[in-house]
Formats: structure tokens, sequence, C-alpha cells
């Protein structure tokens, strides 16, 4: 509200240190807290973190695990922010995820007759058509029957959960394998590597740049960010609430299913259902730690995906489990979304993201 | 309006009773199994419920419900095999669930923070908490045990499908009957729905609004306790990760079909249980040969067609969602 008065009263607004502070100090205080569950473990913390980080930062292969983890995250992450910017709780980009990924599988071992950049396109147009979809859904159902989008999102989870674990156990499996998984894609259809760098992080990066592009400077975005804000005020300005969340929700199932697809094309080259577990809760996180702001969103994709991707050897190396990385989550996310830190910072108010129930 | 819930709540019982008879003529057996089954079931779903109630009545959006199950469950289960009691777990659960809805208040209430994102932090934070301290292979001293009640576990039916089952089950009646008698016949009552409804009147009325979001946000989480450890020492007697399995988003769609009212929660849960006992009956028959994974996911398909079918129709309290500052609105 500050901000507000000291905009509409013509002082200009110093520039915003805790927008950016506010994150860092938000994981080192959640490293902290986490140090001292493990020394009450009695586990050494210091062996733990050296190992995660030398692990996903270190060396060159560790740096291009990390960007591979970091791909669906920054896609999920960008997921979540679009539905918050008008918003709406997606809680659903595990599901629009996981449909996204199946689907992608699907073409991508099941046409084989197509020229490589169209396969590799229809592919990953067949993961944002899908989780477009269950998007749609729970899009439809918020705007036109009025049904609390946290609630179908999360009922869709669950039941494109169970969807893709028949479909991957029954018909799409690869034959004479006892594992529930799909055959793998074939080789023209995988996303290649430049380097260091999967090439769906440039796509994960790319869209990134045009969601912050179309947010703050065009009529879509701008149609987004009313209804986010003040409902009614969209309304009265003429801006058609139901048609803008059913968009919202649409793309934002899209992009997530985009992320699904981007990691069978990229990385697992296969679908198994528990491939993909938790990157879409993992979006929340890293959508609240970029300040809901698709460019803030791939630092904290790129920290999170390290975490991933160094859990391993930190259990091999210091005898930590490797779900210290959930529980890291979990205060990172209080520490960034509580007032706790933003308190000391002037500028960055707590508002708010999402509307409630009767919204 | 009252008369009219009343009718329809008659009729959706005379739907049901009237098959359950014709089914229990043919197999009393497998009809009251699985009521009784279709109870259990229930019963968790319908705490879970009741703590969302709780919270959403005073205007605490709760989707936390999840993780409070899955810490209070995971607390029972270990700090039971830790002191060798199963009384003491339930205790420590029930407290555990306390501390909890603290959180959530403070959060929501004193930090007037974005409810749906504190209750996600409960969840993300319980599925932490617990997936990190989680060993395998741990066992129970011994579970709540089923005690039929003397004389009412004898009437037909009724008697197996609700009187012979354990201590906490009972309990959970007690609770739900409870919180609708006190919801809606005691001046606490009053007050929590003003608080509610409109924050504002209710604070010039004398009432302290964040004084009574607090309590009521603890009561839930005591509730919460109380379902996460009938889950744990009562019904199932095993821990692992995921224990809960969504049972707490399940019980915000139930809350919002049996419209924030305890006994329409009740009743909600008792359809939901009663057509995932009935599924997994038609499985083990063998009647019709659908894969579990749909008779996996039939429950929440439910849950969505009902609420596409009753929500719009129906209305949170008004002050939901939204923290209260003197002198606002």
């Amino acid at each position: 509200m500050s901000a507000l008065i000291n905009e509409v009263k013509g002082k200009k607004q110093k520039y915003d240190v805790g927008s950016w502070l506010v994150p860092i100090i938000s994981v080192l205080a959640a490293m902290l807290v986490a140090s001292l569950l493990m020394l009450l473990q009695g586990l050494d913390p210091v062996l733990a973190y050296n190992s995660l980080f030398t692990a996903a930062f270190g060396s060159s292969e560790g740096i291009a695990a990390t960007l591979g983890k970091a791909t669906p995250l920054v896609l999920s992450g960008l997921a979540v922010t679009l539905g918050l910017r008008a918003g709406l709780f997606n809680i659903g980009v595990q599901g629009q995820l996981l449909s996204g990924a199946l689907a992608s599988a699907w073409a991508g071992y099941a046409l084989t007759n197509l020229p490589p950049f169209i396969h590799v396109s229809v592919a990953l147009g067949f993961g944002f058509f899908f989780g477009a979809l269950v998007g749609a859904i729970a899009g439809y159902l918020k705007a036109f029957r009025g049904v609390h989008e946290v609630i179908t999102t999360i009922m869709l989870n669950s039941i494109v959960m169970g969807i893709v674990d028949y479909l991957a156990s029954h018909p799409f499996k690869e034959p004479d394998q006892a594992l529930t998984r799909t055959p793998q894609i074939i080789e023209s259809v995988r996303l290649p590597m430049f380097g260091l760098l999967p090439s769906g992080f440039f796509v994960a990066v790319f869209l990134a740049c045009a969601m912050w592009w179309i947010l703050g400077y065009t009529t879509t975005g701008f149609r987004f960010n009313s209804v986010g804000r003040n409902r009614f005020a969209a309304w009265y300005a003429g801006i058609s609430y139901k048609r803008t969340i059913f968009f919202a929700m649409l793309f934002s199932g899209g992009i997530a299913g985009l992320g699904g697809a981007v990691e069978t094309l990229g990385i697992t080259y296969r679908f198994e259902p528990a491939f993909n577990l938790g990157l879409g809760f993992d979006g929340i996180t890293i959508a609240l730690l970029g300040r809901v702001h698709p460019i803030g969103i791939i630092p904290g994709a790129i920290l999170i995906g390290g975490m991933r991707a160094g859990a391993a050897n930190m259990q091999f190396d210091a005898g930590v489990a490797p779900e210290l990385v959930d529980l890291l989550l979990a205060m990172i996310l209080l520490f960034v979304t509580a007032p706790l830190i933003s308190r000391f910072f002037k500028n960055s108010s707590n508002r708010s993201l999402t509307g409630g129930w009767g919204n | 309006m009252n008369s009219l819930v009343k009718r329809r709540g008659f009729y959706y019982a005379l739907a049901v009773a009237i098959p359950t008879f014709y089914l229990y003529l043919q197999s009393s057996n497998v009809t009251t199994s699985v009521f009784s089954i279709a109870v259990t079931f229930a019963m968790p779903l319908a705490l879970a419920a009741m703590v969302g109630i709780m919270c959403e009545r005073t205007g605490i959006v709760n989707i936390g419900i999840e993780g409070t199950l899955l810490l209070t469950s995971f607390v029972a289960f270990y700090a039971a095999i830790a002191t060798k009691s199963i009384l003491i777990g339930f205790c420590i659960a029930m407290a555990t669930g306390v501390a909890m809805s603290l959180l959530l208040a403070l959060m929501s209430v004193t930090w007037k923070m974005d409810q749906i994102i504190a209750g996600t932090i409960l969840n993300i934070l319980a599925t932490g908490l617990t997936s990190f301290f989680y060993i395998q292979g741990n066992m129970l001293p011994n579970m709540f045990k089923q005690k039929p009640i003397p004389g009412l576990s004898n009437i037909p039916f009724f008697g197996d499908v609700l009187f012979k089952h354990g201590v906490l089950m009972y309990l959970g009646f007690v609770v739900i009957l409870t919180l609708y008698f006190a919801l809606f016949h005691t001046s606490w009552g009053l007050r929590s729905r003003a608080v509610g409804e409109h924050p504002s009147a209710a604070d010039t009325a004398g009432v302290s609004v964040s004084k009574l979001r607090y309590i009521n946000v603890a009561v839930a989480g005591a509730i919460g306790g109380l379902c996460g450890s009938y889950l744990v020492l009562e019904l199932v007697g095993s821990w692992n990760r995921g224990f809960t399995a969504g049972k707490g988003f399940t019980a915000l769609a139930l809350m919002i079909f049996g419209r924030w009212n305890p006994l329409g929660a009740l009743a909600a849960a008792m359809f939901f249980g009663l057509s995932q006992a009935g599924a997994n009956q038609l499985m083990i028959d063998g009647t019709v040969n659908i894969p579990p994974q749909f008779v996996g996911i039939l429950p929440y398909v439910m849950v969505i067609i009902v609420l596409a079918i009753s929500a719009g129709k129906v209305r949170p309290p008004a002050a939901e969602g939204q923290p209260y500052e003197k002198g606002q609105g």
C-alpha cells in the first residue's frame, strides 16, 4: 500500500533492494535451520553442503546435470507464475506436467515417419496440448462453474496420475518389460545438448523472456495482471474475467505440459511414472522464490535444480537423506513468503497473491 | 432455506436407504461389511473436513489439512513407538496438530499472509519433515482395538456398521456432533460464524477477532491430530511416506459439498466412503473388470463432478481468506 501511496504522491520509488535480497537471505536462513537439524541427527552439515554444491556446480558434468534438472523447473515455475499473476493458484502443475510428459513420449516413440524438426515440434506440441487440456478443465470449472481451482487442480493431479499410470502400464507399455514405462523415444526426436547446455534450457529461458514481455508490455498481459490484482476493477475496465482466467489456466497448464515434454525429450527419453514426481510442487517454491517474476524464477530454478542434482552425492558423502532437499525447500518457502525477513526491507510489502475461496 | 436443506437431505437419505435395504435383503453379510468399511473410510475424511470447517467458519482458509494429517499421523506413530503407549502417541499427535495450527494462525492472522500460501507451506513443511525423519521398519506396540458398544452393537445392521469400532472412531462421532451443536446452538458458535462472515461487525459487538480465530484454528489442529491418530493408530497401524494420500484435500471438497456444515460434511464423507467401499467390493467380487487405477481415481472424479454441480450454488463464509484489519471494511 505504501508503495502505491508514494507513487500517487509522485515520490519516485527507490530501487527495491529487498526484491532480490530477501530470496537470498531466505535460502541462507533455510540452510542454517537445516544444518541445525543435521547436527541433531549427528551429521556434518558443512560436509553435506560442500558435497551437495560441489556435485551440483563444481564440475562441467555437474553443471550440465543441474541445468537439465532446472529446465522443467523453470517451466513449472513459469506455469505457477502465470497463474498467480491472474490470481489463480495452480497446484495442478504436477498433473499437467505428467500428462505433457506422457503425451510427448508417445509422440516420440510412436510417430516414426516424420522429419526430425517437425517431429520435435509435434512432440513438444503434444506436451503443450495435453498439459493445456488438463489446465483448461480447471479453468473452465473455475470460470464458468465457480469451482475453486485449488480443489480442482489437486483432484486433477490424482486423476492424471491414475490415468498416466494406467496408460504407461497397459496400452503404451514397453513390450517385454517388467517396469511400468513407455518405450524409448527415437534418436532423432531427442533434444540435443549444446556443450553443457541442454537445448531445452534455451526453450525455457526463451519462454521466460517471452512471458516477461507479454506480462509487462502487452494488452494480454495487462488483462492477466488486472484480473489478478482486482477483478472488479478489471471488469469495470471491460475485461472479461471469465475468459481471462480460462485462458490463464489453459496456458499455465500448457507451459507445465511443455515442461514435462522438455524433460522427456531432453533428459529421460521415455516416460516412467516415478520420474517427474515433485516437479510441480517445486514450481510453487520457485515461483515464490522468484517473487512471481518470469525472469526471477530462472536463478531459483537453477538453485533448486542443483540441490536436486547434488542430493544423491550428499547422501553418499555425508550420509544425509536426500529428502533434506524437500525440507530445505519448505523452509525456503516459509522464509521467502512470511514477513520474517522481508519486514526489514521497506518496499517489499507482501501483497496477497491468491483470492481465497470466494473469488 | 433451512426446510429446503432438510427436505433435500431427506431425499438423499431415502436414495441411499432404499437400495441399501434391497441389497441387505439380498446378502446381509456383504452389505454390512461394505457399510462398515465405508464408515472407516469416511471417518478420517469427515474429521479432516471438520478441521476445515472450524477454520473456515472463522474466516481462515486452511489448505494445510493434508500437511496436518501427514505430520500428526507421523508423530502419533513414532511417539507411540518411542513411549510404547498409543495413548501418549495420541496425545502428542494432538499437541502437534495444535502447534501446526498455531503456525497457520501466526501466518494468516498475525502476519496477514496469503492464506492459501500459508496452507501450502504447512503441506510442504510436513512433507519435508516426515520424509527426512522417516525410518523404515518400525512396529506399533499395539493399536486401538475394536470395542463394541454394549447394547447398541446388537442392533441389526446399524450395530455392526456404527457401533463395532475403536475408541477414536467413537470420539470422532462425538466431535462431529458436538461441533455441529456448538456451531449453531451456542454463543461461541454464533461469534465464530460472525467473525467468519463479517469480522468488523463482530469486532464492534465486542468479539476479539484475532483471539477467536487463534482459538478456533488451534482446536481445529487438535481435531487434525485426532484424525491423524485415528488413521495410524486405529485404522492402518503403519506409516510410510505420503501416508495420507490426499485425504486432506479431498476433505476440503467434502467441506464445500457439505456447505460448511458439520453434518453436511459428514454425510458427504459417508457418501464418498460408500462409493469407495462399493467400488472395492465390486473389484473383489470380479463383477466388473476395471483397471485398479480407474477405481483409484473414481473418488476424485466424483468430487469434481459433484463440485461442478454444487459449487456455484453454495456460498463460503464471506470474510474467508481476508486478514482482518481493525478500522477497515
